[in-house]
């Protein structure tokens, strides 16, 4: 069979599928209302919702959410019938499978393990995925769009939230299913997975880019300089094009909220500088510690 | 022969049937009200809703269909235990008991196991139209971290749920899983000062997971109670919380400009 049906045919693949489909119908969905909601806002007319009539309960709303339970009932059904949940092997811990694979919706984590050590990618950087959601209410103090969509109100949530939800979360998911093979080396659905297949990739860091040892004091220290500078100048270059640009902003904001917000994106947007550093410069670590590496 | 209505009707003033829907449905705004509150699963709704909670574009149902997948899930979960033992000596065998002696056995693993990853889907797309309108902002900033709680908690219910089967995949995946708790900052032996707490591969937060240093007998029985009990038990509760304050909130969120 040709590889890439083979691989999305999958038993729990297909889940994988079904998840791409639904996201990119619902993505559109929301988009599409929130540009349509956007002209209405333009011409000074109301949003959809806005002058809602109330409804009994019984039996319209009843009635939706009997339909839609049997609707999703007959779909899972049918999805029961016609595919199998596979059983593999008795549990071996003798015999390593490769690549061994987290659960599908950890992938996208297992796949920072290419750019980031295990402490980061697999412990710190999901906790403050969740501190991060539980942060959103009370860092986004745009108070409009509130139960509507829209995008003009809320360019910039609506943009970072989507980019990590759909880029860094999905994505890297959709990557570790199909796109991993042994050795987690990079395999087009396509091409037939390579037991055998070593690829030679130097790496290297940050400062032997330049020459000097990163294990040595100076690149010790030139490494911790790069990595202060980031998270330094991240938190204070906003800061400083917000004063001159829009001071109100800012103090609106505070300062608590301010350091929260620029300490989350920071950690966001090293996910994708890491990547780019490893995949197209071929280097590993930044800053390397006696305890840590970065 | 009687005619329908006349049977109806006989049904309708029958003594059983009058005890257990208590009065008669008239059609009446009265009776629309009353068919809410006087059932138990129905008053969990207002008695009167907007348009849009009626209509799917706005909220595409998504909150329920997750709710769905879950009765399903514990529905069918439920059936599961009465065929599994969580034990190494006995796990695998009796998920393959359910492909070839269990009448419906195979339909049943199929739908917990495809109910499951359809959950975890429908959870993230619901989280995600709760973001694209705003519905997080107030008064609904604590029912959003509510939310977070229990999409973390669906991610650990079909976590703790792979192991089950105790078939490579679900080893593995759990091996690759935990290993990651090895490397907590401080607390796993493998993650950065740990050794100044004399953390080994004995004490860890892996250790404490698995209930050894390995994948074995422990983690399954300690998965198998987190997924069939500790999870489903605290889940419950924090969507009743949910569902709750969806209503105090003011129902499903409407334009406020
Ligand atoms: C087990 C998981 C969950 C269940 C069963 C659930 C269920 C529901 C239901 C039935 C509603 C009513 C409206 C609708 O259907 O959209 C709702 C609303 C809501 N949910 Fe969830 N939910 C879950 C997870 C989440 C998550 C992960 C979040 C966000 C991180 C969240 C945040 C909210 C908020 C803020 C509302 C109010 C929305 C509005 O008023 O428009 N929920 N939820």
């Amino acid at each position: 069979m040709n590889p890439f049906i083979e691989i999305i045919t999958q038993p729990d693949n297909i889940a994988i599928v079904i998840m791409i489909i639904m996201v990119t119908f619902f993505t559109g969905w929301a988009f599409q209302q929130a540009f349509e909601n956007d002209k209405l806002l333009a011409a000074g007319r109301p949003v959809d919702g806005e002058n809602d009539k109330f409804v009994d309960t019984f039996k319209p709303l009843v009635r939706i959410e009997l339909l839609i339970a049997i609707v999703v009932m007959v779909g899972l059904t049918i999805w029961s019938i016609a595919v199998d949940a596979p059983l593999e092997e008795i549990a071996n811990p003798t015999i390593t499978p490769n690549p061994a694979k987290a659960p599908w919706y950890f992938l996208g984590l297992q796949e920072l393990l290419v750019y980031f050590d295990p402490w980061l990618a697999g412990v710190v950087l999901p906790s403050l995925i969740v501190v991060g959601l539980l942060a959103i209410p009370y860092i986004d103090i745009n108070p409009k769009g509130n139960g509507y969509y829209t995008f003009a109100e809320r360019k910039y949530a609506i943009i970072i939230f989507s980019f990590g939800f759909l880029v860094l979360w999905l994505l890297l998911i959709v990557i570790g299913v199909f796109f991993r093979g042994p050795g987690w080396l990079w395999y087009w659905p396509w091409q037939e997975w390579d037991h055998a297949r070593v690829v030679f990739e130097p790496t290297r860091d940050l400062t032997s880019v330049i020459g000097i040892d990163s294990r040595s004091l100076p690149g010790f220290l030139i490494g911790a300089f790069v990595v202060g500078s980031y998270l330094a100048g991240g938190m204070i270059a906003p800061y400083r094009y917000w004063k001159k640009n829009n001071p109100e902003l800012l103090s609106k904001l505070g300062m608590v909220r301010y350091i929260t917000i620029m300490f989350l994106f920071i950690t966001m947007m090293s996910i994708p500088i890491k990547m780019v550093l490893r995949l197209v410069f071929l280097i590993k670590y930044i800053w390397i510690t006696p305890w840590f590496n970065v | 022969m009687k005619s329908l209505p006349e049977i109806t009707e006989k049904v309708r003033k029958n003594l059983i049937w009058k005890s257990i829907f208590r009065r008669d449905y008239r059609n009446s705004i009265r009776d629309r009200a009353q068919a809410v509150f006087g059932n138990v699963f129905l008053h969990l709704h207002p008695v009167q809703v907007r348009e849009s909670a009626v209509k799917l574009r706005f909220t595409w149902g998504m909150g329920g269909i997750t709710f769905f997948a879950f009765i399903l899930l514990v529905i069918t979960g439920v059936v599961l235990m009465f065929y599994y033992h969580p034990s190494i000596d006995q796990a695998y065998t009796d998920i393959k008991d359910l492909e070839f002696q269990v009448p419906f056995g195979v339909i049943l693993r199929n739908l917990h196991r495809w109910g499951a990853h359809f959950m975890v889907i429908v959870v993230m797309i619901h989280m995600f139209r709760v973001f694209m309108t705003g519905s997080y902002k107030a008064p609904r900033q604590f029912n959003w971290g509510i939310g977070v709680f229990l999409l973390v908690l669906t991610f650990l219910l079909s976590f703790t749920g792979y192991l089950t089967p105790w078939d490579q995949l679900g080893f593995w995946a759990i091996t690759v899983g935990t290993n990651m708790g090895a490397a907590t900052p401080l607390l796993g032996y493998q993650g950065p000062f740990s050794e100044y707490l004399h953390i080994t591969p004995y004490n860890d937060i892996r250790f404490a997971l698995l209930g050894g240093a390995q994948v074995g007998g422990n983690a399954l029985l300690r998965s198998y109670i987190w997924h069939c009990v500790a999870i489903p038990l605290i889940s419950i509760i924090l969507m009743f919380v949910h569902f709750w304050r969806v209503r105090k909130d003011g129902g499903i969120s409407k334009p406020q400009k």
